[in-house]
């Protein structure tokens, strides 16, 4: 679901329905009853690929051993604000 | 996962540490088998819940309380249909859920076993029992199972509206003539009890409580629940002017707590094992309801079938 307002889409939740333009009409009386929504996608679960619970130590390893991506990693003159 | 105690270990190290469980994780099988128990209950009392007050919507008093009205029972669905999705992520299927519900295998909240025998059962069912709901869903929305979690941090955003609307109810038939005021005490008369007795028996009497506590599933226990939702209902009966039907209510200015009178657990017993005033009559609802659903589930998989027939494609589940 996509909140108003230009954030980003977000899970809502999942819905049983027979097709895809059910699951969208299901989708919005179950999850957007108070214009919490402005676009809804409905996705077929089986067409979903997703990472595991194994991979959380190999697959996202490379974002911590890079401090150099972070700002603290680089120093300013003292009493700058930058 | 090769070894079944480090996991284990490794499972309760991360409860400990405040780390949510998601479906895809390793957990114990017990840990499954307790949640699944108790979503699904949850879930059930959702749609059970509806019967209740579905029983005066035809005869709601004015169209603003009827519009509120079927909205209200609209988000019990709702919330229904959350649980029973979060249920499904520990690997059971709604159909099973469903079925368990009405063979009457699986239990609901006692509470809906009673009568909405009078308008201001419907105030009072928003002002106690969702209240109640409140008080129980917010703990429960720092569950350590993710997908708990979340179905509650929903619900609970709507449940505000369903209280509201309730005390609204009471606190208009409390300043009516004298025969509504009447009705509205003796709806507070018939549904304090029952309301108390929804956060469940006192903690040692509670099989599952300690499991759920070790398991960060439950944060606070059945009495301290409880304990809140009396000191939050008190000066809201008061503001309105009706009485709650406990002669041993006492404000305790040591621990700043209602203190109440002895619950009747023997009459929880009762009800929730089938001797309520109505547990036959909720059965029989569902049953009827889903049985006489079942020609718009077979028409809308027929279309389905039929327009996928016709693209070529496979017909998509969502
Ligand atoms: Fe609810
Ligand atoms: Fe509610």
């Amino acid at each position: 679901m996509q909140p108003p307002g230009g954030a980003p889409f977000e899970h809502a939740g999942s819905v049983h329905a027979v097709d895809a333009e059910a699951a969208l009409q299901n989708a919005r009386d179950v999850y957007a009853r108070r214009g919490e929504a402005v676009n809804i996608w409905v996705v077929p679960t089986a067409a979903i690929t997703a990472s595991t619970p194994e991979d959380v130590g190999p697959f996202f390893d490379p974002g911590n051993d890079k401090p150099y991506r972070h700002p603290q990693f680089y120093s300013v003159p003292r009493g700058v604000r930058v | 996962m090769p070894d079944d105690a480090a996991a284990q270990r490794e499972f309760e190290a991360r409860i400990a540490a405040g780390e949510t469980v998601e479906p895809k994780d390793w957990m114990p099988e017990r840990y499954r088998k307790q949640l699944i128990r108790m979503m699904s209950q949850h879930a059930h009392s959702e749609i059970v819940g509806m019967l209740p007050e579905g029983n005066w919507i035809t005869r709601a008093p004015t169209l603003r309380r009827k519009m509120g009205l079927l909205a209200k029972v609209q988000d019990e669905a709702g919330h229904g249909l959350y649980i029973y999705c979060g249920a499904e992520t520990l690997g059971v299927s709604r159909a099973e859920l469903i079925d368990q519900l009405l063979t009457g295998k699986a239990k609901y909240a006692s509470i809906f076993n009673y009568p909405t025998l009078t308008w201001a059962d419907i105030g009072a069912i928003g002002w106690f029992v969702d209240g109640a709901a409140i008080v129980n869903q917010t703990m429960l929305a720092k569950a350590s199972y993710g997908p708990y979690a979340r179905a509650m941090i929903r619900i609970c955003k709507e449940e505000n509206f369903h209280k509201r609307q309730g005390y609204e109810i009471m606190a208009t038939l409390a300043a009516g003539t004298p025969a509504q005021k009447r009705m509205a005490q003796d709806a507070v008369d018939r549904w304090w009890w029952p309301s108390l007795m929804m956060f469940g028996p006192s903690d040692k009497d509670s099989p599952n409580s300690a499991e759920l506590t070790r398991w960060g599933v439950k944060r606070k226990s059945n009495d301290e629940l409880r304990q809140r939702f009396v000191n939050l209902t008190v000066a809201q009966a008061r503001a309105i002017d009706l009485t709650l039907p406990d002669p041993a209510l006492r404000y305790d200015e040591a621990t700043k707590d209602w203190h109440f009178g002895p619950i009747d657990w023997a009459e929880f017993d009762r009800v929730i094992h089938g001797d309520g005033p109505l547990n036959r009559e909720r059965l029989a609802a569902r049953n009827e309801a889903h049985a006489s659903g079942a020609w718009v589930r077979e028409a809308a998989a027929a279309y389905a079938a039929k327009r996928a027939a016709e693209s070529g494609g496979s017909a998509a589940a969502a």
